[in-house]
């Protein structure tokens, strides 16, 4: 009896093969899974039914993609090939049956699980925005192995084809059934018929156009290649991310040639699987699939949200979980310190919802609330007004004798102590941290922080809440500038002393952003807005003994330049766009350029953990990830401390410490490091 | 109508709010109907210590919903989150609709179908349609039957400027089709019939928005809850009101329906508007349920009909006979709130109640009520300062003339319509004191 796949025939002799993959909530193509197909194909080959229809039994889709599991660390190249080849296999023997074969397609259908269906004959998918086609691969460090690279261009063409595995995007099924991709995007009424149709009717096979099979030939590869390369290094710089040039040189060398191309897959796909980027990339999905899973054993369904505070942060936290489907109250002293939130939650939601019936529906679930009707409906009420204690002290007063006792309350500050603000409290044990950042809508983690006194079960709660509005919660312990601020302050604060030392700003960030951050930190401080890095900078520079750079107090200060939004802060800006000098070219920099700005951010990150900011070292590589942007193929600070080398890595510290004094001083945690 | 039989059960109205009452400028203002609704509903259901899926119903008043809101109420009961499973229905009675949809809801609590009912009135009358005309939709249905180059050429040369006559659904609404006159037009007979000059019209108008200017100023319209448009605009006060508006200006207008020489202008007719207003109506038990502070209590309401071409007198039909059933002497009604459509029309209600032979022979009462006073009527201003969204009209009465009563401690009032097309609708409030 098999476990995930079953296989059953009906009057009409159609196969039907049900995946159901179990202990998982999802469908993904485990190598048991992966051997009971193996076996139902056997079968199949011998009955030879009149149709084959695949089908999910799970609710959220069909097939999530590969098992990630499955290459996870330690395998080796030849391994990882073997592997392959056996899935390649598998599909062609899929793509061989002599009996019109289908995939019936709901919600996910991802890497592994698209390139099944496109061994399949046909592809029909349900028609709702629900519906995801996607070759995530590239994400990972990967390109689609499972035969992926050579069918998804033999169906849609080159150009599509190149396009959708190069960036990872997703196509709804009527995008899908536009590019070619399927065959026939229906609603979920109509599946099962649609689906028998084609079995019976065996239609002709998709196939890509005349010209786009033109694409395809040699001289056109030639052409197109260096476009692609072109396109792909405006996101990813080849050294740190290899898996898109690999794709392009391997369609390029191979895309005439069937059988060459499969066996370039294998090659090439176990080549980039087994390499560094890949692995630091899996183990960096792992971290986020741990951070998913935070709070979900507790029953916590959170309906209304009440925030305080209708600012850029109050406004977008509220905006934001309008969009996931809360109904959220937001509510400032008077009404007209809400247009603006109201405004551009509108955009948002246009952006990201598109119809005008979603975008209504979400205008009607955000509701401005001047006089604090929805306090006691809320689940969860977070307060984002100005930095200032007493205030916040009152508010939190007036909130808890309004808010249902288990409602959550949180606070939004990033540099009172929670401590402070549940002074005065009935119940202080009631307050945790809700630290977002900004721009909300692009920023996927959240700080859930724990004060001294806080009750920790409420701590599960709020990082329930943060999944159900679709974000990563990270639990912190309330101290200053919680993980993510305080160890991107000396990382920005080395960045402006180099200005100081007359570093040219293009300089510093260029290293940032070869070491592989999405953004200079010179760049990074005139976006965030240098009044809030100053005013953040002054909240921790005693506690930290850090020293606030003469450029940054001088511009914000006497100049009033604050960065971007002011058009003129480390650079200048024109309707937004950030104009940037030429560097002189005999200009060099110095050598320890990169080296100074990310140890000080290493020796932070240690601190962090020696004083137990976060719970363990992957949290803490995590957050500063998904908080920062850090490199995310480097896999953290903590991975990139213990990749280089614990000792080597100190020692480069010392030699800074030498040369630029006090503030490299390690921190006494790496002595604990190697304890690990 | 028979008289409210004593088995009847009590019907309270427990809040309500409404949205600002929105002047229209010529095109299209930023709310539907069903944007106002669910705008004056939101605040008003958050405040509530039930959930909106407790609604027995939603009952709404509106004339013309917009092309995707057939059944607005439904639209709205689903937009507020009253869940799949509350039903909904919408009331048409022109410009009473609004008082249609309370009177509904009080029906089905008094019989003891519903204990929790949401009920208003809704109107985006900038949003009212313009129509294509009958030949132009026939031309139309020939063009798409005309498939060949040369059909359609020939449908191409059939096109003539008539075509494009369009029709105006507003200013068609606002005329007695059976009648053949303009509401204007029907306010001009009535100021001819009781010898209304245009300086008492003009008086009367300037003296609404005088009221309305005090009460806005004094905080007297609590029940209005600020909303927000898509594109970062604030509406918190009726925008129609004219704080600097005097008697010359007013004078200087034109007549607006019988031209030349009519006394009826746009300063001293009801404005074109867009609103909405929201009342949640509740049983007894329901208020003992729910532990809901109640506002007042429906005693019970009347409608009546006459000539469509006066139809501006309907108010002095449904009061009169209304205070007959309840054998209610004038004087014990402490605010009376008569719908300014114009100024002529109101006055001419005052006019004929105390004219005995119009009384006796047109509303059937035998002995004259006492005047209705100047100082207790429409109080706070009026159609002609605030607007009058036509669907709407009929729930901001009776809410408004329940937050007066409150605010002045007294007891009892009279909310009433006239209505187009030949009707008066008339409601007795008592306040919960």
């Amino acid at each position: 009896m098999n476990r995930h796949l079953q296989l059953e025939t009906d009057d009409q002799g159609i196969a039907w093969l049900r995946f159901d993959h179990a202990d998982s909530a999802v469908n993904i193509l485990s190598i048991e899974a992966l051997q009971e197909l193996d076996d139902i194909l056997d079968e199949l080959e011998v009955t030879l039914p009149k149709g084959l229809i695949i089908l999910s039994d799970k609710k959220n889709g069909f097939i999530a993609g590969a098992d990630v599991e499955n290459f996870r660390s330690g395998m080796h190249r030849r391994e990882a090939e073997e592997h392959i080849r056996w899935v390649h296999n598998l599909y062609q023997r899929m793509e061989d049956m002599p009996f019109p074969t289908l995939s019936l397609i709901h919600g996910f259908c991802l890497g592994g699980g698209l390139e099944l269906a496109l061994s399949c004959d046909y592809r029909v998918t349900r028609d709702d925005e629900s519906t995801r086609l996607a070759f995530p691969e590239v994400r990972l460090g990967l390109f689609p192995g499972y035969g992926g690279s050579v069918r998804s261009i033999e169906r849609i063409g080159a150009l599509q084809a190149m396009k959708l595995m190069l960036s990872g995007r997703s196509l709804s099924g009527r995008q899908g059934k536009k590019m070619g991709l399927v065959d026939q995007a229906v609603p979920e009424r109509q599946m099962r018929a649609t689906a028998i149709s084609f079995i019976e009717n065996r239609p002709a096979l998709r196939k890509a156009s005349r010209f786009q099979q033109l694409l395809n030939s040699l001289p056109a590869r030639h052409l197109l290649s260096p476009m692609f390369i072109k396109e792909t290094a405006k996101h990813a710089r080849p050294k740190h991310y290899p898996a898109p040039y690999a794709l392009i040189d391997h369609w390029k060398a191979h895309g005439g040639d069937r059988g060459a191309m499969f066996d370039s897959e294998a090659a090439e796909v176990s080549r980039l699987l087994t390499g560094e980027t890949a692995q630091n990339l899996i183990r960096v999905f792992f971290l986020q699939e741990r951070m998913k899973s935070l709070g979900s054993h507790v029953q916590f369904r959170p309906q209304h949200l009440h925030v305080v505070g209708g600012g850029i942060m109050g406004g977008d936290i509220a905006a934001w979980c309008a969009l996931k489907g809360m109904r959220v109250t937001l509510q400032d002293r008077e009404a007209k310190y809400l247009t603006q939130a109201v405004e551009r939650a509108h955009k948002l939601f246009k952006r990201k919802l598109r119809s005008k019936r979603l975008v209504s529906a979400a205008m009607d679930r955000l509701i401005p609330d001047p006089k604090g009707y929805g306090v006691n409906q809320a689940d969860v009420a977070i307060e984002a007004i100005f930095e200032d204690l007493e205030t916040k002290q009152k508010l939190f007063q007036s909130l808890e004798s309004q808010l249902k006792p288990e409602a959550i309350m949180a606070t939004n500050t990033s540099s009172i102590p929670l401590e402070d603000i549940a002074e005065g409290l009935n119940d202080p044990k009631r307050l945790i941290g809700l630290h977002f950042f900004n721009p909300v809508a692009k920023m996927q983690l959240v700080e859930v922080v724990r004060g001294a006194k806080t009750d920790p079960a409420l701590i599960d709660k709020g990082a329930a809440f943060v999944r159900r509005i679709d974000r990563l919660p990270l639990p912190v312990k309330s101290s200053p500038g919680f993980l993510v601020n305080r160890i991107l302050m000396p990382y920005l604060l080395e960045a402006m002393s180099l200005l100081d030392e007359g570093v040219p700003a293009p300089a510093i960030d260029r290293a940032a952003v070869e070491f592989g951050m999405p953004m200079g930190p010179v760049e990074l401080a005139d976006a965030v807005g240098l009044d809030i890095c100053l005013a953040v900078a002054k909240k921790l520079a005693p506690l930290f003994d850090l020293t606030i750079p003469r450029k940054l107090e001088n511009l914000v200060v006497e100049k009033k330049l604050l960065g971007k939004k002011t058009g003129q802060g480390f650079y200048r800006y024109e309707k937004g766009r950030l104009q940037r000098e030429k560097v002189d070219s005999n200009y060099q920099p110095p050598a320890d350029l990169a080296d100074r700005m990310i140890f000080r951010l290493l020796n932070e990150s240690v601190a962090c953990l020696r004083e137990g900011v976060v719970e363990d070292a992957d949290l803490l590589d995590a957050g500063v990830i998904f908080g920062t942007g850090y490199a995310p193929f480097r896999g953290g600070p903590m991975h990139t401390i213990y990749s280089g080398g614990l000792e080597q890595q100190r020692h480069r510290l010392e030699v800074l410490e030498q040369r630029h004094g006090g503030k490299f001083h390690p921190d006494s945690g790496w002595t604990q490091l190697g304890e690990v | 109508m028979s008289k409210t039989s004593t088995a009847a059960r009590a019907v309270y109205i427990v809040d309500g709010s409404r949205t600002p009452f929105l002047k229209a400028q010529g095109k299209p203002g930023p709310f539907l109907a069903s944007d106002l609704a669910v705008g004056a509903g939101r605040p008003l259901l958050l405040r509530q210590s039930f959930s909106p899926e407790q609604f027995d119903e939603v009952i709404l008043g509106c004339i013309a919903p917009g092309p995707d809101e057939a059944n607005i109420a439904r639209i709205v009961a689903l937009r507020l989150g009253c869940g799949d499973k509350v039903p909904a229905w919408t009331v048409q009675r022109n410009c009473a609709s609004g008082m249609q949809a309370i009177d509904s809801a009080a029906l089905d609590i008094s019989s003891g179908r519903a204990e929790l009912v949401l009920a208003g009135g809704t109107e985006s009358m900038s949003h009212h349609p313009i129509l294509l005309n009958q030949r132009m939709v026939a031309w139309l249905a020939d063009w798409n039957r005309a498939k060949s180059f040369n059909a359609r050429g020939r449908q191409l040369v059939a096109l003539r400027p008539h075509h494009f006559q369009l029709i105006i659904a507003l200013l068609r609404g606002l005329t007695d089709p059976l009648a053949g006159l303009s509401m204007g037009q029907t306010a001009e007979k009535l100021a001819w019939r009781f010898h209304i000059d245009r300086d008492a019209m003009d008086h009367f108008a300037l003296r609404s928005h005088q009221r309305l200017t005090e009460a806005t100023d004094n905080g007297r319209l609590g029940e209005i809850e600020p909303i927000f448009d898509n594109g970062g605009h604030l509406f918190e006060t009726d925008d129609g009101l004219r704080r600097e508006s005097t008697l010359e200006k007013l004078g200087k207008l034109k007549p607006a329906f019988d031209r030349p020489v009519g006394k009826v202008t746009a300063g001293n007719s009801a404005q074109i508007t867009d609103g909405a207003a929201m009342l949640v109506l509740a049983s007894e038990e329901a208020v003992k349920r729910h532990d809901l502070p109640v506002l007042g209590r429906i005693v019970d309401s009347h409608w009546s009909a006459l000539d469509p071409s006066q139809m501006g007198l309907g108010p002095v039909h449904a009061m009169g006979q209304l205070l007959k059933k309840q054998n209610i002497n004038s004087e014990e009604i402490d605010y009376w709130e008569i719908n300014e459509a114009f100024a002529a029309q109101v006055l001419a209600c005052q006019a004929a109640w105390q004219d005995s032979e119009y009384m006796q022979q047109e509303v059937g009462l035998d002995k004259l009520p006492a005047p209705i006073p100047d100082e207790r009527l429409n109080v706070n201003g009026g159609a002609i300062s605030i607007g009058h969204p036509v669907g709407a009209s009929g729930a901001r009465l009776v809410l408004h003339l329940l937050k007066t009563l409150k605010q002045n401690d007294a007891k009892r009032g009279i909310a009433s319509l006239c209505i187009g097309g030949g009707q008066g609708g008339a409601m007795l409030l008592e306040s919960a004191s």
